[in-house]
């Protein structure tokens, strides 16, 4: 039964990490084109760094910065008047009620913390991307509507609004669905990060069975589990691609691009 | 101990000469240098094989693909659609267990099992199916005038190609071909977290990263060294590209030539 739901898992991550890392690449987006300088080398190297690195060493390096960086917060917030030194030799250590989740905690707090912080780490990364891609697309807006808006008398602000962001999405589209299948494809590194995926799931029902431990014994049946996973992820990146080819007939009608012939 | 025996001693780790335990405790920042840096030539090992030999597979089903015989096209796309359709994680999976059904099933190919040839008919056959779709849309980009020049000074079959058409398809898929090389390389890293167990702990650069990560439980070290690393070896693959491609378009005038673009991919 867990192995069903491990599928929800991974489209409960799709879910909310697909705008999560909207947000962020926005966000990076905007910074890397804003006029201030630090924020805008904030916003560059966001999106150059998260890029030039294996993503996997981002995803297992996330985990551990981000629950640690969590618990220090925490730990100054709540035990302001701890003397002790926070890194001891090997170990990371915060006072007791600084622990995230609480040591107390019931099991399904500790899962859905995981779950959380994994969501949080995609979103980190394919925001980088998702920046990238949406940076390219406000440059690819044509200058022309710009300079008419700005001679219309309107503001940077009230451009970048009105004129830019709406404009936008045509130019990105291509991307976007370009990252949402990479997004797709991603999703099994969640095994990594912890959670009980269905990779983890595969591999645990997969293995041998022996009449000894379970009702139904059979053989190493590893192989067909993943077998299986691959015609899933094969269904559904196929099924995204006609999904975003029809998207992209729609949007771009009547646009004067190569795509959109009338 | 200084930092010259751990290099003496952990330089070749990762291939099994040297001191046979990992450090264990007072892990010193020359360790997680040595040990992470000698990772790193599993990662390369991984990254020349695969795409060397995946380059001639790649224009072979480039060619297939684009052929007008269904025999030869529909095998060439199924081909790329499953690998490129489905996570390299999985397939890292579903390829280790078949080759340990293998070997228990025939005992002959007890050699696929290890991660050394296993993992690497895996990337082979994966960057093969990525490069063939980007030599597929070079080859369907090759001017007609240039066909059709082959065509008038009566250039036909294998010369036509060879001396026409494959030249302007590798110019005009170089760039992003540069491209998936580089996101290859980043994809080696997946190789010891995917069913290949790493035996003796001999493991690629990330291995080691994550170990010291684990051991530690300080990320904030480990994981910049193994950027450092790819980030250099990055540059080293765009200036060696950046050589071939300045060969591949040798006869253009200077601003009639493509530029690299360093556009560095993402996981597959």
């Amino acid at each position: 039964m867990a192995f069903y739901w491990s599928f929800g898992t991974v489209l409960i991550l799709l879910a909310i990490t697909a705008p999560a890392a909207l947000i962020f690449g926005f966000g990076g987006a905007v910074a890397a084109r804003s006029s201030v300088l630090p924020l805008r080398w904030f916003g560059r190297s966001y999106i150059a760094i998260v890029r030039g690195v294996p993503d996997i060493a981002f995803f297992l390096f996330f985990v551990i910065a981000l629950d640690q960086g969590f618990e220090w917060i925490r730990h100054q917030v709540l035990c302001p008047d701890w003397d002790q030194p926070i890194r001891q030799g090997n170990d990371f250590v915060v006072c007791q009620a600084a622990k995230l989740p609480l040591g107390s905690a019931p099991q399904w707090v500790h899962e859905i913390y995981g779950f959380a912080i994994a969501v949080l780490t995609f979103a980190i990364v394919f925001g980088a991307f998702a920046a990238n891609v949406l940076f390219g697309a406000m440059r690819a807006v044509p200058k022309a509507q710009v300079e008419t808006a700005a001679a219309y008398g309107m503001t940077r602000r009230q451009t970048f609004r009105q004129i830019v962001v709406p404009q936008m999405w045509v130019y990105a589209l291509p991307g976007l669905g370009n990252l949402w299948m990479v997004l797709i494809k991603a999703t099994p590194l969640l095994f990594l990060l912890g959670v009980e995926d269905i990779v983890y799931w595969a591999r645990e029902l997969g293995g041998a069975k022996t009449p000894r431990f379970t009702d139904y014994p059979h053989g190493d049946w590893r192989l067909w589990y993943f077998l299986a996973l691959l015609v899933f992820y094969l269904a559904f990146t196929r099924v995204s691609e006609i999904f975003l080819e029809r998207l992209m007939k729609r949007l771009t009608r009547g646009q004067a691009t190569m795509g959109g012939t009338v | 101990m200084s930092c010259w025996d751990t290099i003496q001693a952990y330089g070749l780790r990762s291939i099994g000469i040297g001191e046979r335990l990992l450090p264990r405790d007072d892990f010193t920042l020359c360790q997680q240098f040595t040990l992470i840096g000698s990772g790193m030539l599993w990662n390369i090992y991984f990254g020349i094989l695969a795409l060397v030999a995946g380059f001639f597979l790649a224009n072979a089903v480039a060619l297939a693909k684009a052929s007008a015989s269904p025999i030869l096209s529909k095998p060439a796309n199924l081909f790329i659609l499953v690998f490129r359709g489905s996570p390299l994680f999985i397939q890292f999976f579903l390829a280790y267990f078949l080759f340990l059904n293998l070997k228990q099933s025939t005992g002959t190919f007890s050699w696929l099992t290890n991660a050394a040839a296993g993992a690497l008919v895996v990337l082979f056959l994966n960057t093969a199916a990525y490069s063939a779709e980007i030599f597929y849309g070079a080859l369907r980009s090759v001017p007609r005038g240039e066909v059709e020049a082959a065509d008038a000074y009566g250039l036909t079959g294998w010369s036509k190609f060879r001396r026409v058409v494959w030249p302007t398809t590798l110019r005009l898929a170089w760039p992003a071909y540069t491209n998936e090389a580089i996101f290859l390389f980043h994809a080696t890293t997946l190789v010891f977290f995917a069913g290949f167990p790493a035996w003796q702990q001999r493991g690629d650069a990330l291995y080691y990263a994550s170990y010291f990560a684990d051991k530690t439980f300080n990320p904030f070290v480990p994981y910049p060294i193994l950027a450092m690393y790819f980030i250099l070896l990055t540059l080293v693959i765009i200036s060696i590209f950046g050589l071939i491609n300045r060969r591949l378009n040798r006869h253009l005038p200077q601003e009639a030539r493509r530029r690299l673009r360093f556009r560095p991919q993402i996981i597959r």
